[in-house]
């Protein structure tokens, strides 16, 4: 449909220069804004006027673009990736404000995630989390034809779902316990429901779970709110699964 | 024999790789301990090969940009990955997978590297299942797979519309099983700005700190630059943001030959340009084209219409619509190749028959496949990339036809690299995306994921043992070696360099005017006189950067305009070699269309008396005038036709 300009708005950001110092918002004003640039295009764009200003431009992650590396990580109006559904940062529109509008933009807020600069965090909390079990060992060569075990549709199909987490932890900066839950059960969900991950499942939810709650998150209190700002619909029966991943391997001790 | 040593093995073509693998050397578990490999990159290849060296028992630190390994641009390929597996029965095999690959690339690879390719790509797919990677499958239990360009056979291999995602997560999952156990020493936010030589050999790299700005040292044995592609030097992209030429261009700088540099692919369905604030392009899957219909109207006065917003698609009959790819190719259809569906799309476009506002879209349309499959089906095959095409445009593409048009994507040509994958500089490997090796002038989809896969997983483990077996008495690098201070000190200067500038412009600002260059004259169709200017311009372009950019923020802190800044200074140089090669080969072949070199119906004409060779470019200093060396292909398996798939 046809774009529109956005003549005037205004943007809230929290600006932050380093991990020890202390942060404040800031606001800028920003002019004709086309509705079809995307949430990114316009801090690029405003980013180039601050530059031209002479003011250092607000540091944000961003790769691909795409909505699908979940680098991009903004808390936009009091939502992680901002005012839609199933997207992420880069794939928000302008479309969705309004002219005139405060956009205020702030970091994920997570003790797990301390912020590096202005927007940027850091999620290596997430990085071991996976690294304490997030794969199936297995080493390159010497393994069976592919077709060798057939997997049934819906088992493969389900966990291509719990497959479809991006990493980009809008889970944790949604939930008020900054619980890592879902991103977690993901993780154990799309390798258990495989036979090839279902060897060391019971070990995986263990050691997972116990890295997780070693790095500062908090626990799951079923509010609900990451599935539903997650940009790629993981389901919560993922914590579930985990749950009950967790119990078996606790009692199974 | 030249300096050009391409070591492809004698024999069979089915035997070569079985006689390379018996014939070259192999080190002892113990001296692995020893041994240290830099990887730098950490997308399909680069965290593929990591892992795998790491199993094997050599000692692995991996480099990125990103935040996490798991974020490299491999992530955002989304239809499929090629294997010879022939589970679809219908004749596919190695040879016609080799055959296929060789006839995309338009006759411009090595027929011995090629068929490695197609050989391992069985033991690809085997081995992502046993890694738990959800691939796409048929209801009783086994693989699904689909068709995809320039092919007659189904043999792409999925994972919805997320493979290359997939596929990296993993990689990614058996990189981390490695870092956990020790054996890989992972460095994110971490950019490779220089590669070290001692004695000739590469002993480690040079790196920036992204988030402290400290420069620090790396020593190894052995060094592989995994860092994909330079698509982003056309500023506008199917790229990431900070994709980049620049780790392959320092090697490139120490010696390593950099290959057919102009031979880029430009995809033909993204997401067309809207406005002039745009950053970054969209690509949306090949696989669309399985069901989609390309059209433009017949008439030029609908085309008129739809560009002033008067009509829309659906308005247009039946019989007023051009199914260009149909109509000029009806045997492949639309599912020709990227490089002649990418043409074919300029060519209505610039004869007046686009349909955006700007007169640069075709309509890719799934009315026909919805019909006749119902759109559950269609929801099921393509769903995400609907949601997404919508997200971004605003148009729902069930009811609407999409609007695409072709822009740059991948890069075929990259570090020169003999069969073992080692770059002219001993002990410094390239991989993946970064080569020259695989694609020739055109790569076909779904093969840019197998054989990032096929040289981590199948190829580098192997023959970097050959290199290294002659490395055990030597000790750990020391990173007190006068090579690396000196090289340290050029980094920081450099970076002191373009910091202190303290001009007016921004880099983007100059990468714009670098990227409308590109595309202008070293895109889609190239001639002499346009590539002649843009050597003038790029020079001119990069003397205004270094008298005028403005970095700000400061030296020692996350600074994303200096990274920007430090990665553009080579895009200069990168778009004018591009520029130098696109002018020295006066043939069109895959990607590179040159005017002057066509057929009577317009199809890109090779030229085989002439231009069979790979182009290996030698840096001769800056500001001088690169050397070229000619690697000549020789093909005694396929013989050379004019590729033609109407």
């Amino acid at each position: 449909m046809a774009d529109k300009i956005l003549k005037k708005l205004k943007i809230k950001v929290w600006r932050q220069n380093n991990a020890s110092a202390k942060g404040k918002f800031e606001t800028y004003p920003i002019e004709n804004v086309s509705t079809g640039s995307s949430f990114l295009e316009m801090m690029d764009i405003l980013n180039n006027d601050l530059i031209e200003k002479g003011i250092d431009p607000i540091a944000y992650d961003h790769d691909c673009r795409e909505g699908i590396c979940g680098t991009c990580s903004l808390y936009i109006n009091g939502r992680p990736h901002g005012p839609d559904t199933e997207v992420t940062t880069c794939q928000l529109h302008m479309r969705k404000f309004k002219d005139g509008e405060t956009i205020v933009i702030e970091p994920w807020r997570a003790a797990a995630f301390p912020v590096i600069k202005d927007l940027i965090v850091d999620r290596t909390a997430f990085e071991k989390i996976l690294q304490a079990g997030g794969f199936v060992s297995v080493n390159t060569g010497g393994v069976p034809d592919a077709n060798s075990i057939p997997i049934a549709y819906e088992d493969a199909e389900e966990s291509m779902d719990a497959a479809s987490c991006i990493g980009c932890g809008a889970c944790v900066a949604a939930c008020k316990n900054s619980s890592a839950m879902l991103f977690v059960s993901a993780k154990v969900s799309h390798l258990a429901k495989l036979p090839q991950g279902k060897v060391e499942a019971k070990k995986r939810a263990r050691n997972m779970v116990s890295k997780m709650d070693e790095l500062g998150f908090g626990g799951c209190t079923n509010t609900q709110a990451c599935e539903a700002e997650c940009p790629k619909s993981i389901s919560i029966t993922n914590i579930a699964r985990l749950n009950r991943e967790y119990l078996v391997a606790r009692m199974s001790e | 024999m030249s300096i050009l040593e391409s070591k492809i093995p004698a024999g069979a073509l089915a035997e070569k790789w079985n006689i390379h693998k018996a014939a070259i050397k192999v080190v002892s578990p113990a001296n692995k301990r020893k041994l240290e490999i830099i990887v730098v990159g950490t997308g399909l290849g680069g965290a593929s090969a990591a892992a795998s060296l790491a199993e094997l028992g050599y000692k692995v630190k991996s480099f990125c940009y990103q935040d996490s390994p798991r974020r490299a641009h491999s992530i955002a390929a989304q239809g499929g990955i090629n294997a010879a597996k022939n589970y679809q029965n219908d004749n596919d095999s190695v040879y016609r997978l080799f055959y296929d690959t060789i006839k995309g690339g338009d006759y411009r690879s090595r027929e011995a590297n090629v068929y490695r390719l197609a050989e391992v790509s069985p033991n690809i797919i085997d081995q992502c299942v046993a890694q738990g990677v959800p691939f796409g499958r048929e209801y009783g239990g086994l693989l699904g797979n689909r068709s995809f360009g320039g092919v007659l056979v189904s043999r792409t291999f999925y994972a919805r519309g997320q493979t290359g995602q997939q596929l990296l997560i993993g990689a990614y999952q058996a990189l981390n099983r490695q870092i956990s156990k020790g054996n890989v020493e992972i460095h994110s936010r971490s950019e490779m700005l220089d590669v070290i030589k001692i004695d000739g050999k590469a002993r480690g790299i040079i790196v920036r700190d992204l988030v402290t700005g400290e420069i620090k040292r790396h020593g190894a044995h052995a060094v592989v630059v995994a860092t994909g592609g330079y698509g982003n030097v056309f500023f506008l992209s199917t790229n990431a943001m900070g994709s980049n030429g620049s780790a392959a261009w320092q090697c490139y700088k120490k010696g390593a030959f950099m290959s057919n540099p102009c031979f880029v692919q430009i995809h033909p369905t993204c997401i067309p340009v809207h406005g002039d604030q745009q950053s970054k392009l969209t690509l949306m899957s090949e696989s669309l084209r399985n069901d989609g219909r390309i059209w433009v109207p017949r008439k030029k006065e609908d085309a008129e219409k739809l560009q002033k917003g008067e009509i829309s698609a659906n308005d247009i009959p039946e019989d007023d619509r051009d199914f260009y790819l149909e109509r000029r190719y009806p045997s492949y259809g639309n599912l020709v190749p990227r490089d002649v569906a990418s043409r074919a799309a300029k060519e209505r476009c610039d004869a007046g028959y686009g349909v955006n506002s700007e007169g640069k879209a075709v309509f890719l349309d799934f009315k026909y496949s919805i019909e006749r499959l119902g759109k559950d089906v269609i929801t099921a095959r393509y769903g995400n990339l609907f949601q997404m095409y919508e997200k971004i445009t605003d148009v729902n593409p069930y009811k609407n036809p999409m609007m695409i048009y072709p822009a740059i994507h991948y890069s075929m040509g990259g570090t020169w690299v003999d069969y073992n994958l080692m770059t002219s500089v001993p002990g410094l490997y390239s991989i993946g995306e970064a080569n020259f090796s695989d694609h020739g002038a055109n790569r076909l989809g779904a093969s840019a994921l197998m054989q990032g896969l096929a040289d981590g997983y199948f190829v580098l483990p192997y023959t970097i043992g050959d290199y290294l077996a002659d490395e055990i008495m030597t000790p750990k690098i020391d990173t007190n070696a006068p090579e690396f201070e000196d090289a340290e000190k050029e980094v920081t200067e450099r970076l002191n360099k373009l910091f202190n500038i303290k001009g007016t412009k921004t880099v983007d600002h100059f990468h714009k005017k670098l990227g409308h260059v590109m595309w202008e004259y070293v895109g889609m169709a190239r001639n002499k006189e346009g590539l002649e200017k843009a050597i003038a311009e790029i020079q001119q372009i990069r003397t205004d950067f270094w008298n005028d950019v403005k970095i700000p923020g400061e030296m020692s802190n996350l600074n994303p305009e200096l990274e920007k800044a430090s990665r553009i200074a080579d895009f200069f140089d990168i778009g004018e070699l591009m520029a130098r090669d696109a002018l020295d080969r006066n043939e069109s072949c895959g990607g590179h269309f040159r005017e002057e070199s066509v057929t009577e119906d317009g199809e890109a004409k090779r030229d085989d008396e002439k231009f069979t060779y790979v182009s290996c470019w030698e840096y001769k200093g800056e500001g001088e005038k690169p050397e070229l060396h000619k690697e000549d292909l020789v093909f005694e398996n396929v013989k050379l036709t004019q590729r033609s798939y109407k």
